[in-house]
């Protein structure tokens, strides 16, 4: 039997998830799904998040550097889009699109010296500052809110080549079209050698240096890439479903709720970073339905804002002692248990057990 | 009367300055205890210190409102902290005593937000008064003996705190109590073997750090309110873990010391220049260059990897 | 050599005769905080040689090769490869000049599969950039194909194809160690640098190490450095023995020449030291 050589079996599952994924996002959606609020108020927040994650599962999950600013590059991705609308109106917007991820990028490496020499929560409490001095430069440099008195400042419109996009379900498409492509190159980068070198670093790293890795290249790589996921989904984030932002919307809860959402998702898996996006986003969602269903409206929102914290603690801690691998692994288990086993399987593992 | 080129008046306010910053940092110093301890007990970096913080101050204010008195409630509110420590010991510390810090540290993070959630969903949300009969303004014969003026909230909270710190120190140092904890950071398999009560030594340690908690968060709650804001505030407990290293209760208590002083210092001068609120971020990007200089922390030991 | 009677294996005449010296390992002293763990060693490794290091547990032997490797930084002396000082170099740097290894305590990448773990050790035979592997651009393709091939060709060697997708995490002790044995052939470097490679093995799982081990040598030229606890593999398969104890040399030769030298017995036999 000669195995396929190109396509690592062990996370094949990714990319076939993300087609299927996909293939319903730009076939059947659009068929479907005819209301504003589903576009605006789910589909495009649990994309736009979902690239964060994304993001967040790169340097987290593939490189094994614990971060915590997710939120912070977001801003810097958001407000770059906007200054960049405002001072270059010229460039199209997918260009101004990308260098708001560089812009991001940069941020990335910076604060990802740290990792140079410390991990853990040592790590974790030097991208603090990411996400703290990020947030309080925009704030007090007037020059990035264009001097807006009010200190909330409006998304421009969406104008790709002409073409305005201004309707959740326009917006929706950009949105989607976005994320698909950085996906498709963000799973190719984690099947590649590019994301062997991360997860090399993640599990042994005086090992994968003694390989010839350079830990030096391939963390601060990994922060640049994740940033720059984090900057472009910050300023899709804030130009399809905020519209009008401010540095708050981008404070250290947001950064809370990314990391959340790759934990329990899975980390180590794309897939992961959009299981967990939904479960973090629709929860509350469903939270509150059940609350105003059932109960209808005898419980507070800020108490039902509140049990929701505790859930997501309690699953935290729940799936770091049962599964640590997220959902995505316990989709996987659930899935190996029902699905009848292909013979080669079959014969995998009974060699194995040998 | 100058002192090198300073006016006095000017030198004053400086001092002023670095008083009020160390009366503050013995505040970040406090929180930084209890994260201490419960990482000697248990080798875990407990993220939640925060959220402790925020949850017995809050449920201290919530059972005075329920009537009662203010002693009652502050031992009441600590039995409730040990209980819970007990709790986090067996339910999420022990089942994952085998697995990575970060899985540790992921845990204690979900910890954070269960306690958050919790004192939330228990005692409301709305920010509460909390009085404790000290003023926020300054001390009149101070005024009159040295000129400076300091805050007679700050300096009761800063003394509050350097007794607790220092009896806390002393007793672990001391007893037989904290020869058992110095023994069970070193190696708790050992320790135990020996016959040293870990049971015992876990529950202490976290009524301890339970009762720092509810001190750091009642002197906050008296200037600012009780709210969600704590949990933030305390946050600035990292950075100064980090430069007085995890596992150093002096480090905790200079490395409070220093934080306080250096973001007000750099608040007050350096912060008009970029707009203010520098109070915000300061204290990590000076932990960062700490860590590039000195990773272990000021009094920790220096970490040889063996491979 | 008496290699076929001990260890079933034939070796044939071999394709690159032990050459001059290769490595140079002069007068390093290394010591943690103030406990000499290496103390004035001095020795060579010739081209093409297996050269065993053996001594008593706590000898230094792990850290000497660590320092080769760049890991430990030597107070003292130099190590030079051909002819070159290493001076103060990181892991990632000494893998470049052409010295692999392996890990005492196991350094495998728990969660990546077997596959995964070889294919690391091609990283210096793969340049493309991560623009160019996230693009898939073809030129990344072509490489990716090729080094995977390679890969498939050491685990053909190694007879691990069964467990070839299977993460490391869960694999048994015995085929860890030849996952990690096949991670540093994978590197194709000059030097392998092995640290006990066969602890905790059966005497039939010994037996194939040593066979990979020769057959390496033998059809590549692969300069071997080896710690190894078992005396009689040590014998069998090396070229030459450096002895240490106590952090220093106090042997250094052929097999029997380092077997016959009294200050070796009594530092086995456990003769008091002064």
């Amino acid at each position: 039997m000669k195995p396929s050589t190109v396509f690592m079996s062990y996370t094949r599952n990714d990319l076939t998830n993300f087609v299927i994924l996909m293939g319903l996002g730009f076939a059947v959606v659009p068929f479907v799904v005819q209301t504003d609020y589903w576009y605006s108020s789910i589909l495009i927040p649990w994309l736009c998040l979902s690239l964060a994650a994304v993001g967040q599962q790169i340097v987290m999950g593939y490189a094994g550097q614990l971060a915590l600013g997710a939120a912070g590059f977001m801003a810097a991705g958001a407000f770059a889009l906007f200054n960049l609308e405002l001072r270059l109106p010229f460039m199209p917007f997918p260009f101004n699109l990308m260098i708001s991820g560089l812009i991001a990028a940069f941020f990335g490496i910076i604060f990802g010296l740290p990792s140079l020499r410390v991990r853990g929560i040592y790590l974790m409490v030097a991208t603090l500052a990411a996400q703290f001095f990020i947030i309080w430069m925009i704030d007090k440099f007037g020059w990035f809110k264009n001097y807006d008195t009010s200190g909330i400042i409006t998304a421009q419109d969406i104008v790709i080549f002409g073409r305005e996009f201004t309707s959740p379900f326009e917006m929706y498409l950009v949105v989607l079209v976005t994320v698909t492509v950085l996906t498709v190159l963000a799973i190719n980068m984690t099947r590649g050698s590019t994301g062997r070198n991360w997860m090399a670093v993640r599990d042994m790293d005086i090992a994968a240096e003694s390989m010839g890795i350079s830990l030096l290249r391939t963390k601060l790589q990994a922060f640049a890439i994740s940033a720059f996921f984090c900057g472009v989904a910050g300023a899709l984030f804030a130009f399809t479903y905020l519209k009008s932002m401010e540095p708050v919307a981008f404070d250290i809860k947001l950064s809370f709720r990314i990391l959340f959402m790759v934990i329990l998702g899975g980390l180590g898996t794309i897939n992961g970073a959009f299981i967990g996006a939904a479960f973090i986003l629709l929860f509350p969602v469903v939270l509150n339905t059940l609350g105003n269903g059932v109960f209808h409206g005898m419980i507070d929102a800020t108490i039902i804002s509140s049990i929701e914290l505790v859930v997501f603690g309690v699953l935290i801690i729940v799936f770091m002692i049962y599964e640590p691998l997220g959902m995505a692994k316990l989709w996987d288990s659930i899935k190996a248990k029902l699905a009848p086993q292909s013979t080669l399987e079959q014969a995998q593992e009974k060699q194995q057990r040998l | 009367m100058h002192i090198s080129g300073w006016p006095m008046t000017e030198f004053l306010f400086f001092i002023e300055v670095v008083v009020a910053g160390l009366l503050a940092g013995t505040m970040y110093s406090l929180v930084a205890l209890g994260f201490v301890l419960i990482y000697k007990a248990s080798s875990t970096f407990n993220f939640a210190q925060g959220a402790m913080v925020f949850f017995a101050v809050l449920s201290f204010v919530g059972f005075m409102e329920l009537g009662l008195p203010f002693v009652l409630a502050f031992f009441v509110t600590i039995l409730l902290m040990a209980l819970l420590g007990f709790a986090t010991e067996r339910l999420v510390l022990k089942p994952l005593m085998n697995q990575s810090e970060d899985t540790l540290l992921m845990a204690t993070i979900g910890l954070g937000f269960v306690l958050e959630g919790l004192a939330q969903a228990v005692w409301g949300v709305e920010v509460r008064r909390l009085d404790l009969g000290i003023g926020d303004f300054p001390i009149q014969w101070i005024i009159d003996s040295t000129g400076l003026f300091i805050s007679a909230l700050d300096l009761t909270a800063g003394l509050v705190a350097a007794v607790l710190i220092i009896g806390l120190a002393l007793i672990f140092k001391y007893t037989k109590m904290g020869l058992g904890l110095r023994a069970v950071a070193d190696d708790p398999g050992a320790a135990s073997s020996i016959g040293i009560p870990l049971g015992n030594i876990m529950l202490l340690v976290w009524t301890a750090a339970g009762i720092v908690a509810l001190v750091a968060g009642m002197m906050w709650g008296a200037r600012a309110g009780v709210q969600f804001a704590l949990v933030d505030l305390a946050l600035k407990a990292l950075p100064v873990l980090i430069i007085g290293g995890f596992s150093s209760i002096p480090g905790a208590i200079v490395g409070g010391l220093i934080i306080g002083a250096s973001e007000k210092v750099l608040e007050v001068y350096v912060g008009p220049y970029f707009g203010g609120a520098i109070e915000g971020w300061a204290p990590f990007v000076i932990a960062i260059f700490f860590l590039l200089w000195r990773p272990e922390g000021l009094f920790g030991e220096k970490i040889i990897r063996r491979v | 050599m008496n290699i076929e009677q001990n260890t079933d294996v034939v070796v044939p005449a071999r394709n690159f005769p032990v050459g001059g010296s290769i490595l140079e390992v002069k007068n390093i002293s290394l010591s943690f905080g103030g406990v000499n763990a290496i103390t004035d060693t001095s020795f060579k490794v010739l081209e093409h040689e297996i050269r065993a290091i053996i001594g008593p547990n706590g000898a230094g032997k792990s850290s000497l090769l660590n320092c080769i490797n760049g890991i430990y930084r030597p107070q003292e002396g130099t190590i030079s490869f051909r002819g070159k000082p290493l001076g103060r170099i990181s892991p990632n740097i000494v893998a470049q000049i052409g010295i692999s290894r392996t890990f005492q305590n196991l350094a495998l990448f728990k969660r990546m599969s077997v596959l995964d773990n070889i294919l690391v050790g091609r990283k210096l035979h793969m340049s493309s950039s991560f623009l160019s592997v996230a693009v898939q651009l073809p030129s990344a393709m072509r490489e990716e194909r090729k080094n995977r091939e390679k890969c498939e060709e050491i685990i053909q060697f190694l007879e691990i194809a069964h467990i070839r997708d299977t993460p490391v995490g869960k694999l048994p002790y015995g085929l860890q160690k030849k996952v990690e044995l096949g991670r540093a052939l994978a590197t194709e470097a000059e030097m392998l640098l092995l640290d006990e490679p066969m602890a905790g093995m059966n005497v039939e799982e010994k037996r194939d190490m040593c066979r990979f081990i020769l057959k390496v040598n033998d059809e590549l030229g692969t300069t071997m450095v080896l710690i190894e606890h078992d005396m009689g593999v040590v014998m069998d398969i090396s070229d030459n023995v450096v002895v240490l104890d106590y952090g220093k040399i106090i042997g250094d030769g052929p097999p029997d020449e380092v077997r016959a030298n009294q200050e070796v017995i009594d530092a086995y036999l456990g003769v008091a030291h002064d």
